[in-house]
């Protein structure tokens, strides 16, 4: 187990060798979605203040690492459920930069045509079954999900899984612990994967659980807990595929917790005054994005030029997504009813508000 | 044709549809070893095995929201919930994501899904387990919700809501599981959306579904004998809900009251209400009027339970009312 606190990424930094353990271009694509994603989620907040984004707008800034290396396990045949903190999964699962954008804007172009926002993104080519922006409202489904893949196939190394992400709050509600207890009891393919960031809005985890060790809540259900060091992108990798292939091969569920810190306030506009000047100068020193670059630096995996080229790049990407959404057409209200029922029936209502509940067409 | 309860319509239309369909499974607590609480699976289990006639925990919401991701992933599940009570556990699961799903994903996702559920009071179960809450689903966009009242609609409802790709809520009723009636044999699949009138009349519409339309029926038949002719309406579904077919029937017979087993305020029978007086208010020659549960948590006591709930004496009598304040020769 690592500490929490990311003494083991800045004690590999100086000291274990990044490219012993994994190719120097792999660790490059690392930074580089790392640093899309901030780029993006800096460009949303932006975009957010500016108006062009309504509703909630939650970021994974701070969240980088745990995101990449998660998805770095993923596989492409595996599903994956997230929380309404989510822009950056969908980034790192390969959608275009420019849809996801275009659907915190609410455009048509958008990945669910403006109908989700930001909260409730969604593309079933790559397999993501959604952000969900009731808290915990994904544990259930995505269950169901495995449920599915255990119905339907055999377990294997090969077999498909599911990933279920969730925020460190999630884990008192009780669709948690009905989730883990259905897992568990029908051996489902399943990896639960508290994103722990260590505040549920403004409320310290310690606040909030009463047993601020997360993942030893899996005890409870005979399933693997393990907690490991989210700024860490290659631990989250490892253990991510670990839980993964015992879903897999032995439709053993997981509980992993990741543990990182978000670098802002639980959504873009709140400004997080619950946290003190001295706190939120120690969680930048920790800022996974930064750590990740000098420790590539350090072994000698990224020179100083390449760097650059990748952040930049970055913020090109950011900006042309945004491009993208702003020239995007608005939905109109004539589409207003095509997602009313994917079944067609008789008497589907159809009324705009002030519009009459009975219309002379109904009647004989 | 055969005549069988309702209940044997349901196990049937079940096994047809687990026969027909491997995606199809079923999905509950106490549908497997125990056959069921009110025995509606029973023998499934032994015929399907344990995969395809799945026993849960007590989870409602555990195991509805696990119907939801299994349905997004194209099985077919149909979910008992013991009574329309406990669906209150799986709230979240029902209306904020099997009803939300298809819509918010930009219609990426079909949850083709059905919770069958019994509502009903009248049988000494007191206030938690007696309550009649389905228009709460019925208010949702994104689900159906269907109450057969019939062997027949159940076996035709049930069979159309397993093949619909969206979330169907099917309501039975305690008090109709052995009740008996004709089903046509073979394959029937039902129309989600339509009201029937199941009997035709010339004095005065009576509005119900599920046991309220049974009741209704029991009564037009007596009332027959005293010279009044009753049309009964039953509506089979409640979302979508057939305006045309009410307002069409109290065109013709001027008069309408609504026979509902759930609470007054707010209910289904406001609902027909205002259908009524916007599709059929220069035809009619009284103010509609509705009879319901009375507005209390339901007490135990049979006295005090039989006070609560609306009857056939309660309906006949508000019939009565309507039709002589309205100039009917009595």
């Amino acid at each position: 187990m690592a500490s929490p606190d990311g003494s083991r990424a800045a004690a590999a930094a100086g000291g274990r060798i990044l490219a012993d353990v994994e190719s120097p271009e792999t660790l490059r694509d690392y930074y580089r979605q790392m640093v899309l994603i901030r780029a993006f989620e800096l460009r949303a907040a932006e975009m957010y203040q500016r108006g062009k984004i309504g509703g909630y707008c939650h970021l994974n800034l701070g969240e980088e690492a745990t995101v990449v290396g998660l998805m770095a396990a993923l596989e492409p045949r595996d599903y994956l459920f997230t929380t309404y903190r989510e822009h950056g999964y969908a980034l790192a699962r390969g959608i275009d930069p420019g849809p996801v954008m275009a659907e915190l804007f609410g455009k048509r172009t958008g990945v669910c045509g403006g109908w989700g926002g930001s909260m409730h993104l969604f593309d079933a080519r790559v397999r993501l079954l959604g952000g969900y922006g009731i808290v915990g409202g994904q544990m259930p489904p995505a269950t169901g999900a495995a449920l599915a893949l255990a119905y339907r196939g055999r377990p294997g190394p090969e077999a498909e899984a599911v990933m279920c992400l969730l925020g460190d709050a999630t884990t008192n509600i009780g669709a948690f612990h009905e989730s883990l207890n259905l897992a568990a009891l029908w051996r489902l393919p399943i990896v639960y994967v508290i994103v722990n960031n260590q505040l549920g809005m403004g409320t310290t985890v310690e606040r909030a659980s009463a047993e601020p060790d997360l993942y030893k809540r899996a005890c409870a259900y005979r399933m693997p807990g393990q907690r490991v060091d989210g700024n860490d992108v290659i631990a989250v990798r490892d253990a991510a595929r670990d839980a993964l292939w015992r879903a897999r091969a032995q439709r053993q569920p997981t509980l992993l917790e990741a543990v990182s810190y978000r670098l802002r306030g639980h959504s873009v506009v709140d400004p997080a005054r619950y946290r003190s000047p001295e706190e939120t100068e120690r969680l930048s020193r920790l800022d996974p994005v930064p750590a990740f670059r000098n420790r590539l630096v350090a072994a000698g995996v990224l020179d100083e030029d390449t760097a650059a080229r990748l952040d930049r790049e970055a913020e090109q990407e950011a900006e042309a997504a945004v491009a993208f959404a702003d020239a995007s057409p608005d939905p109109t209200p004539d589409e207003l009813f095509v997602h009313s029922y994917a079944t067609p029936v008789p008497n589907a209502p159809y009324q705009l508000p002030g519009q009459p509940a009975v219309t002379p067409r109904d009647l004989p | 044709m055969s005549v069988i309860t309702y209940r044997e319509a349901l196990r049937g239309t079940l096994r047809a549809e687990l026969a027909r369909d491997d995606a199809v499974f079923l999905m509950g607590e106490e549908i497997g070893v125990f056959e069921g609480s009110y025995k509606i699976t029973a023998g499934l289990l032994a015929e399907f095995g344990p995969e395809r006639v799945r026993d849960t925990p007590i989870s409602e919401e555990g195991f509805v929201g696990a119907a939801v991701g299994a349905a997004m992933l194209g099985l077919r599940p149909i979910v008992e919930i013991m009574t329309l009570n406990f669906s209150l556990l799986a709230i979240d699961q029902i209306v904020n994501h099997a009803a939300k799903i298809h819509a918010m994903f930009g219609g990426q996702a079909n949850v083709p899904m059905v919770i069958r559920t019994p509502g009903g009071g009248g049988q000494q179960l007191a206030a938690t387990h007696s309550q009649n809450i389905e228009v709460w689903y019925a208010h949702v966009p994104g689900l159906k919700v269907v109450a057969p009242a019939t062997p027949a609609d159940a076996k035709a409802l049930l069979t159309a809501a397993v093949r619909d790709d969206d979330p169907v809520l099917f309501l039975e009723n305690l008090g109709l599981y052995n009740t008996k009636g004709e089903v046509p044999d073979g394959e029937q699949i039902g129309r989600i959306g339509q009201a029937a009138v199941v009997r035709p009349g010339t004095d005065l519409t009576v509005v119900a579904y599920s046991r309220a339309t049974i009741v209704a029926l029991d009564l037009a038949r007596r009332l027959s004998e005293e010279g009044i002719s009753v049309e009964v309406v039953d509506l089979r579904s409640l979302r979508p809900l057939d305006r045309a077919t009410i307002c069409a029937s109290v065109r013709k017979t001027t008069r309408a009251v609504v026979l509902e087993d759930d609470w007054l305020s707010y209910g289904v029978g406001a609902e027909i209400a205002a259908t009524i007086q916007e599709g059929a208010f220069d035809y009619l020659d009284a103010p509609v009027r509705r009879v319901a549960a009375a507005e209390v948590p339901l007490p135990y006591a049979k006295p005090l339970e039989r006070a609560a709930l609306p009857d056939a004496a309660a309906l006949s009598r508000v019939i009565h009312e309507v039709l002589d304040a309205t100039g009917f020769p009595r």
